[in-house]
């Protein structure tokens, strides 16, 4: 460990708290300077990120690289252990990416009530917290960035959300707290029961629970624990509820922020810290788990189709895609894993881009409601519907844009789960998953009719609704390109992912 | 020679009108004769008690006493001096500044 | 599982080493139409027209190939590493996949050049050459797919081209409800499509077609497997072949522009699910059930189809419902077993010139008369030569008459049924071929016969549109003859399983079909030769209304499947999500409220109540006690007295 892979983490992590503290600390009134400061700082710490991406070792199978550890907080065995694998890779780079657009995406939209200078430190605080949760191989390190994420978010909710913003922004940090204070304890019950000296280390305790280290009876309790600390972050049904408020309130930021970027963080929890440190467990709860995946599935399509309201469609339709993700999680298979990562990227850069979009549209129309935009949209402005059809279609899975890859191969994982698992069961799951994607493609295509096609409604005949502006094109060209890229080569993802996958699952559940 | 109880009633006596004279007179100067009443019947006390007991420490606290009680009138009639002057009264029922 | 797999024919591949060319050259196509097609002279149709050119050209080469011989040739290359499993991606051609090239790539031209005149001033021309373009590549890339996945790609690509192009007009609301239809109901057969590609691959462990027919062919697949195999893979083909009970959107895709019609509702998309049948034919062989699935769901849908063709107005439709019955006859052909393949194949090939030339040549007349409707045409003959010429080529092809396209094809199909003993489905061909010959005969005499109707003055269409209608009438007088037994019949050389049949010609047969064609020709001529306002066929009463309503099956789906869900279904789980389980967290909230406010009451009260009390008692005591400090010194010294003699008491005292 030496040169610049020991601090290159580190570095991209904390640039962004550290340029949120410089732009706290300018004088009232240079909002400009804050935006600068603001894209400087994302675009910096995307270089890094994409260094560290560059710089990786895609061969090695498994294995921790640009790893820092060194003690934090002795009294407690707490470390500063953090490292990179194929796994975290695809999500830190992701998390990067989409805060760096975002930042650009603020040069122009700062909603009301303004106070940029604030807006803009929230943002790189948060892109802190989101980094570090992918990145962090100590559980107290986990936690902390995990809660980190929390603050800056409920005030980017709280303060520039739209009407309902206060009961959104609280449901939103409750709800997620609430989970979280059950991770934390399932967290202390490793530490407590884990190797001597106790530990927090992540390496260390997947180490000790493949040599079966941990009682299946105490698995079982402490799965339960973190699976609702994740569960409720990802969201899974039925802890979904806080997810369509959350997002119908927040800023278009925010909203692409947390679709992107922080719903991961639960299913990379199971990915990291659930499935590999409790294996007997994940077993155990696998069913339950693609149960209310598959629910997801068909629930959240069901409820896109009922909804008036653009956002809260979208926002919904994240939760049946995060069914998909869930379904590969829960087959427990080198192929649905893979799948779930896939799909967390996808949906990162799909569904952040839908959530661009509707902020945009909610920019000119000032309405977000279905009925109130009447169609028409391909006519008043072509780009801004074509934008929203390529991305809308990419969402309901076709093959060839992003969307495709994770959708697929979480149900050909489901076909045949891993070895003890109910094949019949996951069947049924896969079943349910197809008809899904047919829900989806029916309320994608219902709503891409009802907003895009058609004539203009007489009301906004006479308005002015801009095009695409230049802006929205630099924030949102590297999203529509990777979606397309994505799709026709998956392997920039599965390349990223496979062998980190094959080694957790040849660790955890090979062994 | 005189007996004690004699000299120990006497002393008694002008304490009791010492007492009275501090807790009834309301002209500050008056109350001041009335402490030095007081002192003096401990004097009487001190030195009754010390020609009783053979012994001269009574008789040099008596002194001390005297000597104590002279610097206290000069300072008590200073305070009543300077009262008079930012008052325009030595009535001690109205000097009560000092209270709730 | 092995990366690459060798290819059959490692050395000279030839033009065939091309395939990824021939499959990208339209894909590239489309994208520099949609980004530069604007900018060019010819708004991005010249793009278009020279990378399916081509494309084509290479496709006659790869042919080429075959005709002088030559074996399939695969190529296989990883695509991504995806966990046990790796995702290939490559080619695999033979003669099947060479015959379906060159079909794609002539009519794909053919529609290309005639839209320039079809859709000349079209607002979003750019856009629809760019789609085009796209649903060219995609479907070449089905059929050059070496692997289940690869072919999947293709399948959802041109789902999604048919969808595009179906609602091209869609400031109409009822072009893009169609649109949608059709991708739904498509979709809907997608959905056990892929399950059946998975229950291959996990059970073959490889989603590499040539593998898995080895396989298969090799036994290491169980009856149940392939069974379900073959079952789940004909739903594709059911949705996509728009075969009973989901070939409900193919009519109504109609609504796209007509050359669309003629390139992805005729000749090439929908044969996709017969092209699948083909190309995994030996999955279906071997799994015997499910033949006579598939022969069951053809010949339902044959006939139904034939007898909806009779009574539509829209003469689209007509060729709509023609071709939903064709496809079940190329299905109906392959369900025979091996002895079908080659034939059922062989009418897909002819079908796709027909039908193709049949749908332009109205394209032409709708572009003439700028109505759907025959009610609206009639005796456009003069008028518009070349394309009645043409048309009535097409006609005769699908109904059948000798020497034309249809008749070899669709003969073949009949005799092999009987051949094999498949009396029912024999029958219902038959009886399918007087039908097909009718509404054909009705629709050309409705047409091109008779007093014209409509308004204004039709003339006969551009050179652009009526030289791909020549081209395509020559194809259709021609290509039959690949098929003739006469001819040696080279097509079953170049297409087939096993050992390639070459079965005698049997004037007896040949002689049975044409008479049935001109049973249905003469029936037709007696109902329509002249116009009459009243359709003569309402005089079938109740069956009349049943054919107009198409059986009920579209009203029982909206009724019974699409109103339900879309508004009852999703309105009852929006409703459990706000009332149960937002309930339940606001519950939680409401119970963590009230719980805190009994909190904030015993807090209140009791534990700062003892604090506060303690405060208050001693505040109160010093009230009372304040009154003492009077500021009076006598006082004080009174008390002062009294504690003395007090002590003195206590000290006497006790």
């Amino acid at each position: 460990m030496s040169g610049w892979e020991s601090w290159a983490i580190t570095v991209a992590v904390f640039l962004p708290a550290v340029g949120a503290l410089v732009i706290a600390a300018l004088p009232r009134g240079r909002d400009r300077a804050a935006r600068a400061l603001g894209v400087v700082c994302t675009g910096a710490a995307l270089a890094v990120a994409t260094a560290i991406a560059l710089g990786f070792d895609y061969g090695a199978r498994g294995g921790l690289q640009f790893e820092v550890d060194v003690p934090w907080i002795s009294a407690i065995n707490a470390r500063y252990h953090v490292g990179i694998d194929g796994i975290s890779l695809p999500l830190f780079v992701l998390t990067f990416l989409l805060s760096f657009l975002c930042a650009i995406y603020s040069w122009r939209f700062v909603p009301s009530p303004g106070r940029t200078k604030a807006f803009i430190a929230l943002q790189l605080l948060l892109e802190t917290g989101m980094a570090g949760t992918f990145i962090a191989f100590d559980l107290i390190l986990f936690f902390v960035f995990w809660e980190l994420v929390l603050v800056p978010m409920y005030f980017l909710i709280g303060i520039w959300g739209s009407a309902n913003r206060e009961y959104a922004a609280i449901k939103f940090f409750l709800y997620t707290l609430f989970g979280s204070v059950f991770m934390l304890l399932g967290f202390l019950g490793m530490f407590f029961r884990g190797p001597e000296p106790h530990t927090f280390d992540i390496v260390r305790l997947t180490e000790f629970a493949s040599q079966g280290g941990f009682s299946r009876g105490f698995q079982l309790v402490v799965f339960a624990a973190v699976f609702l600390g994740f569960a409720i972050k990802v969201p899974m049904w039925p802890f979904h509820t806080w997810l369509p408020d959350a997002h119908t309130e927040a800023p278009t930021v925010g909203s692409v922020l947390l679709a992107g970027i922080l719903l991961k963080m639960g299913t990379y929890g199971f990915v990291r810290i659930a499935l590999p440190i409790l294996p007997d467990a994940a077993v155990a709860w696998a069913p339950w788990i693609g149960a209310l995946a598959a629910v997801a599935i068909l629930y959240a399509a069901l409820a896109c189709l009922a909804q008036r309201d653009l956002k809260r469609l979208i926002a919904f339709s994240s939760v049946g895609h995060m069914g998909f993700v869930m379904l590969g999680i829960a087959t427990l298979t080198d192929v649905g894993i893979n799948a779930a990562i896939f799909g967390m990227v996808a949906h990162g850069v799909i569904t952040g881009m839908l959530f661009f979009w509707i902020g945009s549209v909610y920019d000119r129309y000032h309405t977000r409601l279905i009925a109130d935009i009447g169609g028409g949209l391909l006519q008043k402005a072509p780009r801004l519907g074509t934008v929203f059809g390529y991305v809308a279609i990419a969402s309901l899975g076709l093959p060839g844009l992003a969307g495709f890859w994770g959708e697929v191969m979480a149900l050909l994982s489901a076909f045949r789960p891993a070895e003890g698992l109910d094949v019949g069961l996951f069947r049924a799951f896969m079943v349910t998953g197809g008809v899904g994607t047919v829900l989806t493609a029916g309320y994608f295509l219902w709503t891409i009719q009802r907003v895009n096609l058609g004539t203009v409604p007489d009301r906004w005949r006479e308005e002015a609704i801009p095009d695409v502006l230049p802006v929205e094109w630099l924030a949102w060209a590297p999203l529509l390109v990777l979606i397309l890229t994505l799709g026709v080569f998956p392997r920039l993802v599965f390349g990223m992912t496979d062998e980190a996958v094959r080694a957790l699952t040849a660790l955890v559940l090979g062994a | 020679m005189i007996r004690l109880p004699l000299a120990l009633l006497f002393s008694a006596a002008l304490f009791s009108v010492g007492v009275y004279g501090v807790l009834a007179r309301r002209n500050a100067v008056m109350v001041l004769m009335a402490i030095e009443l007081m002192l003096n019947a401990v004097n009487v006390n001190l030195v009754a008690f010390s020609q009783q007991l053979g012994q001269l420490v009574g008789q040099v606290f008596a002194l001390f006493v005297i000597a104590v009680a002279a610097a206290e009138v000069g300072i008590g009639l200073a305070i009543v001096i300077l009262l008079y002057r930012n008052r325009e009264t030595i009535n001690v029922d109205e000097v009560n500044l000092l209270r709730w | 599982m092995v990366a690459a797999s060798a290819p059959v024919a490692a050395a000279g591949t030839g033009v065939a080493g091309l395939t990824w060319l021939l499959v990208l050259l339209p894909l590239v196509a489309s994208l520099l139409i949609v980004f530069l097609g604007r900018r060019m002279p010819a708004r991005g149709a010249e793009l278009g027209i020279a990378a399916v050119a081509a494309s084509f050209l290479l496709s006659l080469a790869t042919l080429w190939r075959v005709v002088q011989g030559a074996g399939p040739v695969e190529r296989s290359f990883t695509w991504a590493p995806i966990g046990s499993f790796t995702l290939q991606v490559g080619w695999y051609v033979d003669g099947l996949a060479a015959v379906m090239f060159v079909m794609i790539g002539l009519v794909s031209l053919c529609v290309h050049v005639y839209s320039l005149g079809y859709m000349q001033g079209d607002a979003r021309f750019t856009w629809f050459y760019a789609a085009l373009a796209l649903f060219t590549g995609s479907m070449l890339n089905l059929v050059a797919a070496n692997n289940l996945f690869q072919l999947l790609v293709g399948w959802e690509l041109v789902g999604i081209c048919s969808y595009l192009l179906i609602g091209h007009w869609w400031e109409e609301h009822v072009n893009s409800s169609s649109a949608i239809k059709a991708f739904i109901t498509t979709k809907t057969g997608d959905v056990p499509f892929i399950f059946g590609i998975f229950t291959l691959v996990v059970t073959t462990g490889t989603s590499n077609i040539p593998r898995i027919a080895e396989a298969v062919e090799h036994g290491e697949l169980g009856r149940g497997v392939l069974v379900a195999a073959a079952l789940l893979l004909f739903g594709g083909a059911i949705g996509k072949s728009a075969q009973f009970p989901l070939h409900v959107w193919l009519p109504d895709a109609m609504a796209g522009p007509t050359p669309v019609s003629a390139l992805i509702h005729a000749a090439t998309m929908v044969v996709a699910g017969v092209y699948l049948v083909g190309r995994m034919f030996g999955v279906f062989a071997a799994a015997p059930g499910a033949m006579g699935v598939v022969s069951t769901i053809a010949g339902i849908t044959m006939l139904i189809a034939a007898l909806l063709a009779m009574v539509q107005d829209d003469i689209k439709r007509v060729l709509a419902y023609s071709t939903v019955s064709q496809l079940a006859y190329m299905l109906a052909g392959l369900s025979l077993g091996e002895a079908g393949y080659t034939p059922g194949l062989f009418h897909m090939f002819t079908h796709a010139f027909f039908k193709a030339l049949l749908f332009l040549g109205a394209g032409s007349v709708i572009h003439a008369v700028h109505s759907n409707n025959m009610s609206e045409m009639g005796g456009l003959r003069k008028v518009m030569p070349v394309t009645f010429w043409t048309f009535l080529i097409g006609s005769a092809a699908l109904a059948g008459i000798p020497p034309l396209a249809g008749f070899w094809s669709k003969d073949e199909i009949i005799t092999t049924a009987f051949r094999t003993g498949n009396m029912a489905l024999w029958a219902t061909a038959m009886l399918t071929a007087v039908l097909t010959a009718f509404y054909m005969s009705r629709a050309v005499l409705l047409t091109f016969f008779g007093p014209f109707r409509g308004h204004g003055h039709p003339h006969e269409s551009p050179a652009v549109m009526t030289a791909p209608l020549v081209v395509l009438a020559a194809g259709s007088v021609l290509v039959g003859f690949l098929g003739a037994p006469q001819l040696d019949a080279v097509f079953a050389d170049w297409v087939h399983v096993g050992e390639a049949h070459h079965e005698p010609f049997s004037y007896g047969f040949a002689a049975i079909s044409v008479a049935g064609a001109l049973l249905g020709i003469a029936a037709g001529y007696r109902l329509y030769a002249r116009w009459r306002e009243r359709e003569p066929l309402r005089a079938l009463g109740p069956a009349y209304t049943l054919l107009e309503r198409k059986y009920f099956l579209d009203d029982l789906y909206w009724v019974g499947i699409v109103r339900p869900v879309r508004d009852r279904v999703s309105a009852a789980v929006d409703w459990s999500n706000r009332v149960i389980l937002d309930g339940i967290v606001h519950a939680f909230a409401r119970a963590a409220r009230g719980l805190s406010r009994a909190i904030d009451l015993v807090d209140a009260r009791a534990i700062d109540g003892a604090v506060n009390g303690l405060a208050h008692t001693t505040g109160f005591s010093g009230g009372i006690l304040r009154y003492i400090q009077s500021g009076n010194v006598q006082r004080y010294a009174a008390f002062l007295f009294t504690g003395v003699i007090v002590l003195a008491i206590v000290f006497t005292r006790f």
